[in-house]
Order: structure tokens, then C-alpha cells, then sequence
């Protein structure tokens, strides 16, 4: 007997109030859209609980799927049989012995939502407890500590039997919190950033600055394939592409050196925040964390942070550089983020950027640009990239 | 003609010619180039790396393009000799591998490593258990192949992997060579820290081959130069070999189902002629499910293994003795001599290896003329009489 369905658990939606079926829903729907690729797996809610049935595919691959949907807290294979009490034991039988002598000891937890079942639960306990310990001659009971807590759900059409669960990744379904924009660099932050706002329950687009010949069409794609990875906590993600040539080039003429990082970061601030407005995002992300580099003095911040009146999240503002770079390693951005191109934070790096840059010292600098034709023309100017999990490939050859 | 040597290489698909021209006359840049025409070939490459990622269900990063499996092989074993040496200098292994993993061990036990070399069942198959038991403290490395090239015994590398999983200091290395393609394995959900692969024997292109390392493994780079592959194979890429590797991966992957029932109704069919009709034959290796059904392996006690496909050649038959790489010396075979086989059995063995390309009537074919040949060498050198 082999596992026909995976059982996913959710956690903190359960407590949501009203919005629950709001949020139960918007979780079918992402689970449904993310197992498209499995056809013929079928998503259903029932009681606090969804199941996947997993029709001709292997459990493996769906359930790494659903590892990756936020708002899931619990993953377990599981045997959907009759309700029929030999059917019950093998599956059991099945679900432990696919452990091996990894578990040494186990509890049975039944049970018996349908009181017509004539084995009331705790009496199912005890005989399905009684049945494994004489198969499996490694096995003992334990019902503080167990290493497998065996559940068996007798419930109206059919029974489910199901072992320990891999964990899910918690946080909140996507789409459930808004849309956010996210200011995507090439680095390693900021796809972590936008990582954590998705498991905040957004919708995330993104925004990035193009400089070429600056920066090289290999920093774009590089940037593409991040946004990319994301899609696959994420689904559809919007990127929009802005060519930042023009305002580098005249920053670089008219403002101190000091300067030039706060300019362009107030001037991305702003294009960011059109763009969000044009897209019915209502906040800004950044992968910015409290004093790493000079512009992330709480200084820097203040002065950026002027031009816009739209909230700025900063998920990775309490994490240190080693918290960053271990979920970039989880979510498979790093070995992308560390590719060595340039991108338009470090070609233009002032040797010695100004750490407490000063409000009115930037207003003045910026007041010797043709501010608004700037970021107009940029804004227009912008490509948008719809990326997709599944992506049609650049190349027919193959 | 009945071309029945596919474990030593195959016919390349025409499909993967056509792509590896497309390449070779489109897609000339070099992928380390800065301008538009490097990156171009750089994203195929990458996109190629996807496709043997995803045959592997592992990640694209997790791929590094070789020169074939003996570069692979010689990557993993002299690199984690190298690199991990600080850590112990025990390496366990089989005595069936093929001779790019073989030699390097043996290479490595006069450079004074300790080299376990774990017994191996009549059918050529090696005991999970017996890999936990050599286990010391000082091991650093296991090394099993996934199907054996000689005979197609599958090997227990699942388990092994399982086993090896409470071991985390202990990398496992598969040679997935002979079975890339034709038998599923995800070295990610066997706990397999790098596995072989090579293009020629799933009717790709010569000359190019990849080694899957799992994440944040280290290996030191055989090949220093330019840093290509993420600083582990220097050498300019070789796109067009690289894509014809990703084609023929496509293919085979399609394939997959339908010719593993296939070769198991070939050889089921072979078995039983010979069964029938031949005497003074011996079947090696695992003939049930614990066999690859594309590899068969026939000893003719009394009969030379070269006689024999020097016989089937005339009938336009071809199959080989030992493996080909191996076959040119005139010894019988270490694999085997290691299942138990006396020398006159080893001496006079066949291999009979199938691929994508053959139809039922080579299989035919071979049959006829193995059953009409074999009793005319046998009454020559007087086999029954002896």
C-alpha cells in the first residue's frame, strides 16, 4: 500500500476570525495553482484540513511542491482506505514500515469523527498499537516522546491514515495581505526581502534599475532569474525594468560624490513609488538591514525615506548578514545572488560615501537636476517582465 | 545488423546531431564572453543545465559539465582525497566499478589511503549492511556504482544512501553511468552526494558528461585555468556537446517507461532461447528485478569471449566481451572473477546490451544467430567432451 493522498495542515489561518474563509480559500487556490503541474491531483478542504489526492503521481514531488506554499504548517503522506478495519491495519502497517528502523518508538492517535464506525477510538488505539508491535519487532510505545505519533481519522465516506509530518513553511498564503513593490537589486538581500513579505500573505512585484552599458544584460537576466525563483513561493511576479542610464550619468555630473548613493536612492525611492501607484501596490519593500553599508545608517534611512510618503517594509532590518545569507541558501537565491556582475548600487560607488547624508544637502543637489523629466521619462521608459513558475524556454532547440 | 554493444556507447539520435549542428553553425559565442553573442551561449548553456537538473530533480547549480564519466569519476575521488583528507583517509567501495572509479583507488592506496573493498554476492551485488559495518572513523568517502556495466546488476545505492544518511561526515559517490536515463534515481532523496553521468550512452554526443555535487560541497578543480563551472572545470564549455547532452537527456526521459517493458520483453525473449535452445551456458548477474533488463551477460565455459563475438560479428551481431574499455586484455574479468566465476567462465563471456534503437528484430536476429553459432564453436573446441 502506497500513499494515494498527502494531508496539509495550516496553523495560523485557524485563528484569522472572519477572514478565514477568505484566507482557507486563497490557500486552496495557491496550493491548486502551484500543483498544476501534477495533472490530475485533486485539492479539497475539509475540517481545518486539506487533502491532496495524488491520483497516478508519486508523493515525493507534490509534497516538495506544497513545501514551498506559504501558510501550510504541516505536510504528511497519508493512505485514504475504506473504513474497513483490516484495510485501517495495513495501511498502518504500510505508513510504519515506510520509516524503517528510523522510529523506534510510536503512539496511535485515532480518531473516529463518524461515531456509526463500530471500534471507538481509543479502543483503536490500543489494537492498532497491539497489531504494529507485533509486526515490527524494533518498535516500543511511547506516548510521551514518541518518534512517530501514527494518526488514524475515521471520517464519513472514508478512513485517513498518516505518519509524523514534514514541516510546511508557516507564514500567510500570498495575496492575502496586498500588494507590495520590491526595490530588486542582484545581491543577496533583497530576494530574501521579498521572500519574507511573501510569507507575510503579499503580493509582490518588482522594480529594478537597468544602467547598461553600466551594467551588462547579464545583471538584467541575473536579476530576471532571481525574480524568477521567487515566482516559486510566489506565482506570477511582475517585474518592471527601469533604465537608470540617463539619471546615473546625471547625478554623477551634478552632485558631490559623497552624495551620489543618497540622490539615487531617493530618486529610486520615488520612481519605485510610481510605479507601485501605476500597479495598486501600496508599499514599498527593500532588503535593507539597520547599518550594513552607509546608506543603511537610520540617517541615510531618514533622508531617503523623505521622498515618499508610501510605508517602506524592510523584513531584514533585526537580521544579521549570516541570518540573510542562510534562507538566501534555502530559498536558492544565493548561487544566483553572488554571480560577480555589476549592478547599479556598485558602479558608481563614491569612494567615500557620506554615512549621515543630510535632507536639505540632497534637495539642493537634486535641485540641479531636471528632476521630474527624469524620472518621467524612466518611469515610461520601464520594461515589464511577467515571470512565471513555469517558464516558456528561451531556447526551441531543445 | 543487430548492433547490441549499447553499454560500451550508442548510435547518436539523429535529433541530437541536427542540435548540435543548430549549435555549432548558430551559437558559436564563447559563454565567458561579456558581449551579447558570450551571453547568448551562455544561456543555452544554462538552460541546458536545467534540463539534466530536472532528469535529476536536483538543482541547476548541482551540475557541473565534464569531459564524460571518467573525468566525473576522477573528479569525485581524487578531489574529496584531496580536499578531505584532514578528515580521515578510509575510502570504502566495490570490487565491480568500472576502471575510472577502480583505478583511482588503486592509485589512491599506494598514495597510502586505506581502501575497503566490500565483498559482493553471486549475482554481483553488494550488502547495504556490509557498507555500514566497514564504516570507521576515519571513512570519507563511499563509492558504489548504480548498475553495473558488465553484468547490469542494479546495485542498492537507495539504501546505502539511507543507511549513510546518520553518517553525515561520509559523501557517497554514485556511478550512475549505465543507468542515466533508463532506471529513475534522485540523488537528492538517496542522500547520493555526487553522481556521474555520461551523454554517449543515452545515444547523446562523446566528450561530454556532467557530475551532479550537492549544494555546498566542495571539491578541489582537476583543471586550473579560466574557471569555468564555478571554478571546478576549467576549460572553455563545449556548448555544442552540452546541448546534444541535453537533447538526448529529453529524449530519453520521454522514452523511459516504454523501453524499460521493452527491454524486459527482450530479454525475457533471449533468455528463454537460449534456455531452450543452447547447452554449456551460464547467466550472470541478476536475471529478476534486482537485473538492468538492458544488459545481459552469458558465460560459455570452454569458449573465448573474443572468439565468440568475433563469430556473432560475421553474422553482423555485435556485442562485446567484458566491458569495452577493458576488453583489449586478455584476463578474465575482475567483476566476474569477484561474483565467484571461475576463470574458464570469465574467460568466455558475453555481454549483450541494448538501447533505444533497436527494434525486436535484432533481438531476433541475435538470438538466431547466438543459437546457430554457439553449438558450431562449441563442437570445435570440444566443450561436451571434456
Amino acid at each position: 500500500m502506497k500513499a494515494n493522498c498527502i494531508l496539509l495542515r495550516y496553523g495560523e489561518l485557524a485563528l484569522k476570525g472572519k477572514n478565514k474563509k477568505e484566507f482557507e480559500n486563497r490557500l486552496v487556490k495557491n496550493i491548486r495553482e502551484k500543483l498544476k503541474q501534477f495533472p490530475g491531483c485533486e485539492v479539497t478542504r475539509v475540517h481545518g484540513r486539506i487533502f491532496v489526492e495524488l491520483k497516478e503521481h508519486h508523493s515525493e514531488p507534490v509534497m516538495e511542491a506544497c513545501s514551498e506554499v506559504f501558510g501550510l504548517v504541516g505536510i504528511s503522506p497519508a493512505i485514504r482506505t475504506e473504513k474497513d478495519w483490516e484495510k485501517i491495519k495495513q495501511a498502518a502497517l504500510a505508513i510504519t514500515e515506510e520509516q524503517g528502523e528510523r522510529i523506534q518508538t510510536f503512539k496511535v492517535n485515532s480518531k473516529r469523527a463518524d461515531k456509526k464506525f463500530p471500534i471507538r477510538s481509543l479502543e483503536m488505539n490500543h489494537r492498532l498499537g497491539g497489531f504494529l508491535l507485533g509486526k515490527l519487532s524494533h518498535l516500543r510505545v511511547d506516548v510521551h516522546h514518541p518518534d512517530m505519533t501514527l494518526s488514524v481519522e475515521v471520517r464519513s465516506t472514508h478512513a485517513y491514515v498518516y505518519g509524523n509530518s514534514l514541516p510546511g513553511l508557516g507564514g500567510l498564503p500570498v495575496g492575502v495581505s496586498g500588494r507590495v513593490m520590491l526595490l530588486l537589486s542582484g545581491g543577496i538581500d533583497s530576494p530574501v526581502a521579498g521572500y519574507l513579505a511573501l510569507k507575510r500573505g503579499a503580493e509582490l512585484q518588482a522594480v529594478h534599475f537597468h544602467s547598461f552599458p553600466f551594467t551588462s544584460e547579464r545583471a538584467k537576466q541575473k536579476v530576471i532569474d532571481l525574480a524568477r525563483i521567487l515566482t516559486r513561493f510566489g506565482g506570477h511576479i511582475r517585474l518592471h525594468v527601469v533604465p537608470f542610464t540617463d539619471i546615473q550619468t546625471e547625478i554623477n555630473r551634478h552632485c558631490y560624490e559623497s552624495y551620489t548613493i543618497t540622490v539615487m536612492r531617493r530618486i529610486m525611492v520615488r520612481i519605485a513609488e510610481r510605479i507601485a501607484d501605476r500597479n495598486k501596490a501600496l508599499a514599498l519593500v527593500t532588503g535593507e538591514s539597520l547599518g550594513q553599508v552607509a546608506s543603511q545608517t537610520l540617517e541615510s534611512m531618514r533622508t531617503i525615506n523623505a521622498v515618499t510618503t508610501m510605508p517602506i517594509l524592510r523584513p531584514l532590518i533585526g537580521m544579521d548578514k549570516q541570518e540573510i545569507m542562510d534562507i538566501s541558501k534555502r530559498i536558492n537565491t544565493y548561487e544566483t545572488s553572488i554571480l560577480p556582475y555589476e549592478d547599479c548600487c556598485t558602479v558608481f560607488l563614491p569612494k567615500a560615501p557620506k554615512t549621515r547624508p543630510d535632507r536639505e544637502v540632497a534637495e539642493r543637489l537634486e535641485a540641479r537636476l531636471d528632476l521630474e523629466r527624469l524620472i518621467q521619462e524612466a518611469v515610461d521608459g520601464t520594461e515589464v517582465i511577467d515571470l512565471r513558475p513555469e517558464q516558456e524556454e528561451e531556447f526551441s532547440c531543445f | 545488423m543487430a548492433y547490441l554493444d549499447n553499454s560500451a556507447t550508442t548510435e547518436t539520435d539523429p535529433a541530437v546531431i541536427s542540435v548540435m549542428a543548430d549549435v555549432m553553425k548558430k551559437i558559436y559565442g564563447n559563454p565567458s564572453s561579456l558581449h551579447g553573442i558570450g551571453v547568448k551561449a551562455e544561456r543555452l548553456m544554462e538552460q541546458a543545465r536545467k534540463v539534466v537538473a530536472d532528469a535529476l530533480s536536483c538543482l541547476p547549480h548541482e551540475i557541473v559539465f565534464t569531459s564524460g564519466g571518467t573525468e566525473a569519476n576522477n573528479m569525485v575521488i581524487r578531489g574529496v582525497a584531496e580536499a578531505y583528507h584532514h578528515r580521515g583517509n578510509h575510502m570504502i567501495t566495490s570490487p565491480i566499478e568500472h576502471p575510472s572509479v577502480y583505478h583511482v583507488f588503486q592509485y589512491l592506496k599506494q598514495k597510502g589511503w586505506k581502501i575497503t573493498e566490500l565483498p559482493v554476492d553471486s549475482s554481483g551485488r553488494v550488502n547495504p549492511a556490509d557498507v555500514e559495518t566497514a564504516l570507521t572513523d576515519e571513512t570519507v568517502l563511499v563509492s558504489v556504482m548504480h548498475v553495473n556495466n558488465e553484468v547490469g546488476t542494479i546495485q542498492p545505492v537507495e539504501e546505502i544512501g539511507n543507511r549513510l544518511k546518520k553518517y553525515p561526515k561520509v559523501m557517497f559517490h554514485v556511478d550512475a553511468v549505465q543507468s542515466f536515463g533508463k532506471i529513475p534515481l534522485h540523488p537528492s532523496r538517496s542522500h547520493i552526494d555526487f553522481l556521474t553521468i555520461s551523454g554517449h550512452k543515452l545515444h547523446g554526443p562523446k566528450g561530454i558528461g556532467c557530475l551532479y555535487k550537492r549544494k555546498n560541497l566542495t571539491l578541489p578543480s582537476l583543471l586550473l585555468g579560466g574557471g569555468q563551472e564555478r571554478g571546478l572545470r576549467s576549460g572553455t564549455e563545449n556548448l555544442p556537446a552540452i546541448a546534444g547532452l541535453a537533447k538526448a537527456v529529453l529524449l530519453a526521459k520521454e522514452a523511459e517507461e516504454t523501453f524499460y517493458q521493452k527491454y524486459q520483453t527482450w530479454k525475457e525473449m533471449i533468455l528463454t532461447r537460449i534456455e531452450n535452445e543452447l547447452t554449456g551456458v551460464k547467466i550472470n548477474g541478476d536475471i529478476d528485478d534486482g537485473g538492468a533488463p538492458y544488459i545481459l551477460n552469458l558465460s560459455f565455459p570452454g569458449l573465448k569471449s573474443e572468439v565468440i563475438v568475433h563469430a556473432l560479428e560475421k553474422e553482423q551481431v555485435y556485442v562485446s566481451s567484458k566491458s569495452a574499455c577493458s576488453s583489449k586484455k586478455e584476463e578474465p574479468s575482475r567483476v566476474l572473477k569477484a561474483m565467484g566465476l571461475t576463470d574458464q567462465e570469465a574467460l568466455g563471456s558475453i555481454r549483450i546490451s541494448m538501447g533505444r534503437m533497436n527494434v525486436e528484430e535484432d533481438i531476433k536476429q541475435c538470438c538466431d544467430v547466438l543459437v546457430r553459432t554457439i553449438p558450431a564453436l562449441q563442437k570445435v573446441m570440444k566443450v561436451h567432451k571434456r
